[in-house]
């Protein structure tokens, strides 16, 4: 059976962006979370206004994989991410805008949000995936649920590649790895490599 | 060389009833289970209505002989309630006996008590214990144990598809040899958090939701929780259990639209039911009953159904939404619909759509609104959740 | 109404995050959904939110939003009329 290769890697993590192992942007200046998103974006010059509307949940997973899928013409890539906090960094915003009895003005927008797979289909709908999702939620990243929901996806579904992300937020503590599966590269899909690139 | 995936449990409670039996009790009688809120108070209470479970928490923590000091959030009450009367049905004692996962959904976690207790919680030590109950998977973790599972055990979040991506997952696990053994399924609690965003989003209806019915408003939130036993075909044979029915298909697409509408022409809904035509290897004109999302908004409606007549052409098969029945349950609705369409294929019948006067003008679909008696093989039941992410299984006889 | 469509203006920036766009931008005629600004349904739930919590006017049914948020124009106009706040 012949090997599935990780071919690119993409890492947010201390106010880095990092590519395949190098530094594409680093904001140390940034005061908060919300910033270094934003100087992110900006940097990379992306060209897409719907992302000032995004929760940091999908902002985070827009710079993670963007550039990943930005030279991805294939469209037959599903999408398989994990976190921790699910949509709970949103979560608690919208509790806090129903909280409050006299000035009760919950929105639409921040709502929208709520649930850990938006952030999915922000993906889909930017790049007209109409692939298989699936969000997982679990205490660390489940390599092995990973592993094998990947390799059956491409083996058995038709699929050509999978997208595959741990992308947690939750105020201004944040990690995303995100990582592409396929055919054809150099690095082995694995578990041990899996776990190599979550160190 | 495929193996055939068996369901040999269920387990339901739902705002129509506490068990399978009272749910089709419920199904076949034209009960509903819809009413105004009574858990909680709330400033939309003369706005909305519900499926509320007729089981306080203290009921349901008592059937299942929690101690006090439990933290079991009314999601986690609903799952376990569930999860047991599957495991009871499917004649599992020992969960690790055979290679056995569990999967299981929700989209509301603790929520439901987190936003009862948090401001108490600094002063209130009685009630503390639940800070730790409110991720996603705590719910998921807390039933495994109290059960007694040793394997695999994960939750998936993914709006009102999740227990269909449970059971399609559970599926493939099985037939990759990777399980004997899945509990799959979902469960969600009625919360103030949720009431609030669906009514921000305008998508609730100040009455009784009416599927699939030219002026229709809104949907009617609910809660419920639903798991079935599913097991490898020789390992159910060979341990003598009763089958109750098969999964035979299942497909999941996005629909690349929009974060909570679905598309016009209903791409993703299309393109999971074609999915799942193909891997349970059957015709569209194989399906006998549709048991579809319905949930009563005027975009569900019009999408799900243009979708329908895409795929099955002008041979749409029977169809009906059970949720004028129990609401929507989120990431129950799946689940509980799941158990509806076995239920469907062990009783040969279908589901009436209720509420329903007038025929959507965009097309020529009329649902079934009757509860009626019918050679029924192969349910296909459908599951489409926000973030455009869609669900569709295939149970067959 | 001149400052009332400056301050619409405002508004509609901030509470639904167009990043990129100055009150200069926005004519007062411009279509503020299809092709214009190229709000979507989202937005419009945003905006029925906002002329509850600034202006006091409480819309029922989504529908009315079509009519009401085609421009700045006929938005001051509905609010003019309509205010209570």
């Amino acid at each position: 059976m012949e090997s599935l290769y990780i071919t690119h890697v993409c890492k947010i993590q201390s106010q880095q962006i990092i590519l395949n192992d190098k530094v594409v942007f680093e904001d140390v200046e940034s005061a908060d979370l919300n910033s270094f998103l934003k100087n992110g974006y900006k940097n990379q010059a992306y060209d897409y206004a719907k992302f000032f509307k995004m929760d940091h949940l999908s902002k985070l997973t827009f710079l993670a994989a963007e550039p990943i899928l930005q030279d991805q013409d294939d469209k037959n890539i599903a999408l398989v991410f994990m976190n921790r906090a699910a949509s709970l960094d949103t979560d608690v915003k919208h509790q806090q805008s129903i909280q409050n009895k006299e000035a009760y003005y919950p929105s639409p927008a921040v709502f929208v949000y709520t649930l850990p797979n938006i952030c999915l289909g922000e993906l889909s709908i930017k790049h007209k995936l109409q692939t298989e999702n699936c969000f997982f939620v679990s205490e660390n990243f489940d390599s092995k649920l990973m592993y094998n929901y990947a390799e059956y996806l491409i083996r058995h579904k038709n699929v050509d590649k999978v997208l595959c992300g741990w992308i947690d937020v939750l105020e201004n503590e944040y990690r995303a790895v995100v990582y592409l599966v396929e055919k054809q590269g150099e690095i082995e899909h694995s578990r041990n490599e899996l776990e190599q690139i979550f160190i | 060389m495929s193996k055939r995936v068996a369901i040999t449990g269920m387990g339901i409670v739902s705002a129509i009833g506490n068990s399978v039996a009272e749910n089709f009790d419920s199904l076949k009688n034209g009960k509903i289970g819809i009413g105004k809120i009574s858990l909680f108070e709330t400033r939309h209470q003369n706005e909305i209505l519900v499926g509320e479970v007729k089981m306080s928490n203290v009921e349901l923590e008592n059937s299942l002989h929690l101690p006090h000091s439990h933290n079991y959030t009314r999601t986690a009450l609903l799952g376990a309630f569930a999860v047991k009367q599957a495991l009871q049905q499917a004649n599992i004692t020992d969960c690790n006996d055979k290679k056995t996962a569990f999967i299981s959904s929700t989209s509301v976690g603790g929520m439901d008590f987190t936003e009862k207790y948090f401001y108490e919680y600094f002063e209130n030590t009685e009630i503390e214990r639940f800070i730790t109950s409110h991720d996603a998977g705590h719910a998921s973790h807390e039933i495994a144990e109290l059960i007694g599972l040793e394997g695999l055990v994960t939750t998936i979040s993914t709006a009102c598809s999740s227990a269909a991506n449970a059971i399609m997952l559970g599926a493939r696990l099985i037939k990759s040899g990777r399980a004997e053994r899945v509990i799959v399924g979902g469960t969600d609690a009625l919360s103030k958090f949720t009431i609030n965003g669906f009514k921000t989003l305008m998508i609730l209806s100040d009455t009784y939701n009416t599927p699939f019915d030219d002026n229709r408003k809104g949907l009617n939130l609910g809660e419920a929780a639903a798991y079935l036993v599913l097991e490898a075909e020789e390992v159910a044979l060979a341990a003598g259990k009763n089958i109750l029915a098969y999964v035979a298909g299942y497909g999941n697409a996005n629909d690349a639209f929009h974060q909570t509408a679905s598309s016009e022409n209903g791409d993703g809904a299309y393109l999971a039911m074609e999915k799942a035509l193909k891997v349970a290897q059957i015709l569209p004109e194989a399906v006998d009953y549709i048991n579809a999302h319905g949930t009563a908004t005027p975009n569900n409606d019009l999408s799900e159904g243009r979708a329908l007549i895409r795929a099955f052409g002008d041979k749409v098969p029977a169809f009906s939404s059970t949720k004028a029945f129990t609401g929507h349950t989120l990431a129950a609705a799946a689940a509980i619909e799941a158990v509806y369409s076995v239920l469907a294929i062990q009783n040969q019948c279908i589901y009436p759509n209720l509420n329903f006067k007038t025929p959507m003008q965009e097309f020529h679909l009329i649902p079934e609104t009757k509860f009626v008696s019918a050679p029924i093989k192969t349910v296909l039941s459908n599951s489409f959740g926000f973030g455009g992410n869609c669900s569709t299984i295939i149970f067959t006889k | 109404m001149e400052n009332l469509k400056t301050e619409l203006k405002e508004k509609i920036i901030d509470v639904l995050n167009l990043e990129d766009i100055a009150v200069a931008d926005i004519q007062d005629t411009d279509a503020l959904f299809g092709d214009g600004l190229g709000l979507d349904s989202i937005d419009a739930l945003e905006l029925i939110v906002l002329l509850d919590k600034d202006y006091g006017i409480k819309l029922t049914d989504p529908k009315e939003g079509k009519v009401i948020f085609q421009s700045i124009n006929t938005m001051a106009e509905y609010i003019t009329t309509h205010r209570t706040k």
